[in-house]
């Protein structure tokens, strides 16, 4: 290490800053409504497929949504993904999606519709 | 002191516990080219089989298995490992790292690439090899007796474990370990098409391994996913497979393009041009490689609609490309160009390469693609595009890194010798095939009957072959004959543009004893212009910081190696055999995560020694 002096992985001592203590509870406050949102979510869909008043063509395609919602929210906020210095991984994970959806589309047109 | 301990162990533990990215890039490329060598004899045994009508040199089920051997060594084993060792050699050195992001890991996927390889070829020992093709479409292969589609299975299930971690950690490396100064839009393009390629290889080989898992678990352990009586599909097989195959074919060639733009600029004393457009054009080959994989599959009943989406969508790729080869001939044009073997390769590479480039857009022709399809017409595109791309690259990169990675020049005499026996075999050996394929001669065929106008060019085409046998036969003799070349300048051809020019001959073991400070794209040709033709240090000299080797990768390959022989012959019994390599695996990972290893330091008079 030498000249690179401190050890990252040290605890923290002292008091934050005002600021830092308002960021905290902002952040506390968008994870326990993140919390509670996927909690709902979760029951959401197990709602909509156990009980036998929706019909499984809209139950289908409405948990779908809801996962991708989920998806989103823990990427964003338990992952920290909208946080500055996250560039790379936002843009790699995009271009993943990018390249997925088309793929796993056109796999589903052409492997279900036998001629088009 | 750890440094001098470690040179007092034997040579063998030495390279076993290597995780130093030159070591192992000097290990892709001698493995590689064994697998290379082999590939080459596999083609070679082909050839002569073909070389008369009703010949019987080999039975056709030993033709089956060389020809599925051929395409999948040469594939998995030789091109990808052998651009593996470049990269590995070289993007740490052009980007001013000291070392890849992930040191273990970058050892861990060698190993796994060895492993896998040998395991494929185990299975000519042990009642035959695979016989499927490299494609393995079901049911021929679900369906193929014995265990040789079951070694292909498991051989590239550890290998391509293997590939996936390397991409990764190229990606990883590229991204966070750029010297000060070396933006994304400095990086030299090799190191960009190692980047570009990286992603290919994070998207696409997902795909194989899922295809590979469920042929696994069809013939191992009876699952239906393509037995149709069972309402499995056999198509599937075949989306999978070119969902991967065909990026893969970019994974390929985009390195080789990377070499072509290096030594093309740095022989003709020219900044490479239209840098960006360069980068543009391969990340839109990059792109577009995901979107064209049904072009394998015109004749299989898509459709008409389906089969006109894809075969636009293939030829679109044929701009970016276009432009990339307009960039090559424009950096040519007007420079001081020099005739060294690796540049001579290079421009071979520009006509071979674009006849390639026009029999793909006539077979993305999806109409046309069914008169194409299966023949021999196929064979000549693909060998123009991968050994006039991809061989052609590897060779000229060969020549050009030699100094650098093995402290001599390669003799020029016989390189030249080497460089026209091969071109001249190559085009023999494939230009012939375009009209045996327009003919109506499939191509996988054992053998093939007189008097229909086959015969000649058969002929001529394995001639072809001899001389490439020749001229490799030649280079690898140029290989000893060359070692009294030494050299020890940093900068061999006098002409280095780019950092892996800048450190002495043999390369430190740490690489750069200062990170360099890079103030342009060609940062060394800049230095060289516009200040003493030194890079400018971006810290002070200080000690080292140095990742230990370890035997662990090593030791998980082996686990895994092991583990895929209990698979193979679960149905005998050896389940257990399947359960002791997963131990053994699992348990080296967990000791790799509790055992702390924090690595050990060179100090400052050592690296003041090294760089005299
Ligand atoms: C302009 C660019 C290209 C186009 C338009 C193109 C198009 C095609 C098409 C349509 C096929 C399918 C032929 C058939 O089976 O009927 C094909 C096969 C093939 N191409 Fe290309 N290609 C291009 C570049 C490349 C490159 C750069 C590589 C490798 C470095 C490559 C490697 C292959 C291979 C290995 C096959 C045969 C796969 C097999 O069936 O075993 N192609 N190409
Ligand atoms: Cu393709």
């Amino acid at each position: 290490m030498g000249q690179h002096g401190m050890d990252p992985s040290a605890p923290l001592t002292g008091k934050p800053s005002k600021k830092t203590q308002r960021k905290l509870r902002n952040e506390m406050r968008t994870q326990l409504i993140s919390f509670v949102l996927m909690i709902f979510l979760t029951s959401m869909a197990f709602i909509s497929i156990a009980s036998d008043a929706i019909p499984t063509g809209f139950a289908m395609p409405f948990i779908l949504l809801l996962a991708v919602i989920q998806v989103i929210l823990q990427l964003y906020v338990f992952m920290h993904l909208n946080e500055r210095g996250n560039g790379w991984p936002n843009a790699m994970i995009w271009t993943g999606v990018l390249v997925a959806i088309p793929t796993v589309a056109s796999l589903m047109l052409l492997l279900g519709i036998v001629k088009w | 002191m750890s440094n001098a301990k470690a040179q007092s162990k034997s040579v063998l533990w030495d390279w076993l516990t290597t995780v130093d990215h030159k070591k192992i890039g000097i290990m892709y490329l001698v493995a590689g080219a064994f697998f290379f060598a082999l590939g080459g004899l596999e083609a070679i045994l082909m050839r002569i089989q073909l070389m008369f009508p009703e010949f019987s040199f080999v039975p056709a089920q030993t033709f089956n298995e060389l020809l599925t051997m051929h395409g999948t060594t040469m594939i998995f084993l030789a091109a990808m490992p052998l651009l593996f060792g470049f990269m590995n050699y070289i993007v740490p050195l052009q980007i001013g790292a000291r070392d890849v992001a992930f040191p273990f890991l970058n050892a861990l996927g060698f190993w796994l690439f060895l492993f896998g390889g040998i395991l494929l070829n185990v299975s000519w020992f042990v009642g035959g090899a695979p016989d499927a093709g490299w494609t393995a479409y079901v049911p021929l292969s679900s369906e193929s007796p014995g265990t040789g589609v079951d070694y292909y299975v498991l051989g590239l299930q550890v290998s391509g474990a293997g590939t996936l971690i390397g991409g990764i950690n190229f990606l990883v490396t590229i991204i966070n370990m750029r010297a000060p100064g070396m933006s994304m839009m400095r990086m030299p393009l090799f190191t960009w098409s190692t980047f570009v390629a990286s992603m290919l290889i994070l998207f696409a080989f997902p795909a194989l391994t899922i295809g590979l898992l469920l042929l696994m678990l069809e013939r191992i352990f009876g699952a239906t996913y393509f037995a149709v009586d069972f309402g499995g599909n056999v198509i599937i097989w075949q989306h999978l497979f070119w969902i991967f195959g065909h990026p893969e074919v970019y994974i390929l060639i985009l390195p080789a393009f990377g070499i072509f733009s290096e030594i093309l600029s740095a022989f003709s004393k020219k900044r490479l041009f239209g840098y960006s457009a360069m980068v543009f054009a391969t990340l839109i080959i990059g792109f577009l490689g995901f979107m064209v994989w049904a072009h394998h599959m015109f004749t299989v009943g898509m459709g008409p609609v389906a089969n006109s989406i894809f075969a636009v969508a293939t030829m679109a790729i044929a701009v970016p490309t276009g432009i990339k080869i307009f960039n090559w001939l424009l950096t040519l044009w007007g420079g001081r160009i020099q005739f060294t073997t690796a540049n001579l390769f290079a421009l071979a590479f520009i006509p071979s390469f674009t006849m390639g480039g026009v029999t793909g857009v006539m077979l993305a022709t999806s109409a046309a693609n069914y008169q194409f399809h299966d023949t021999y017409f196929v064979v000549a595109h693909f060998h123009y595009v991968i050994i006039g791309g991809v061989v052609l690259g590897l060779f000229a990169g060969a020549y050009y890194w030699w100094p650098r990675i093995f402290g001599y020049k390669l003799d020029e005499t016989l390189g030249k010798w080497f460089f026209w026996l091969f071109l001249i075999g190559f085009h023999l050996t494939f230009f012939v095939q375009h009209f045996l394929g327009l003919i109506g001669m499939p191509r996988r065929v054992a053998s093939y009957l007189g008097g229909q106008g086959l015969d000649t060019m058969n002929f001529i085409s394995t001639i072809g072959a001899f001389l490439m046998g020749i001229a490799f036969i030649i280079f690898v003799v140029s290989i000893f004959t060359s070692m009294k070349n030494k050299v020890t300048d940093a900068d061999p051809w006098g002409n280095g543009r780019t950092l892996e020019w800048t450190m002495p001959i043999p390369t430190p073991e740490y690489n750069f004893a200062q990170t360099p400070l890079v103030r342009d794209v060609d940062a060394l040709w800049y230095e060289k212009y516009e200040g003493d033709g030194k890079m400018k240090a971006a810290e002070p000299l200080g000690d080292i910081h140095m990742p230990n080797g370890s035997i662990l990768p090593f030791i998980m390959s082996l686990g895994l190696f092991i583990s895929s022989f209990g698979f193979i012959y679960y149905h005998e019994g050896f389940l257990w055999l399947a359960i002791l390599g997963l131990v053994i695996n699992f348990g080296a990972m967990f000791v790799r995560s509790i055992k702390e290893d924090h690595g050990y330091h060179i100090p400052k008079e050592e690296v003041i020694k090294g760089g005299k």
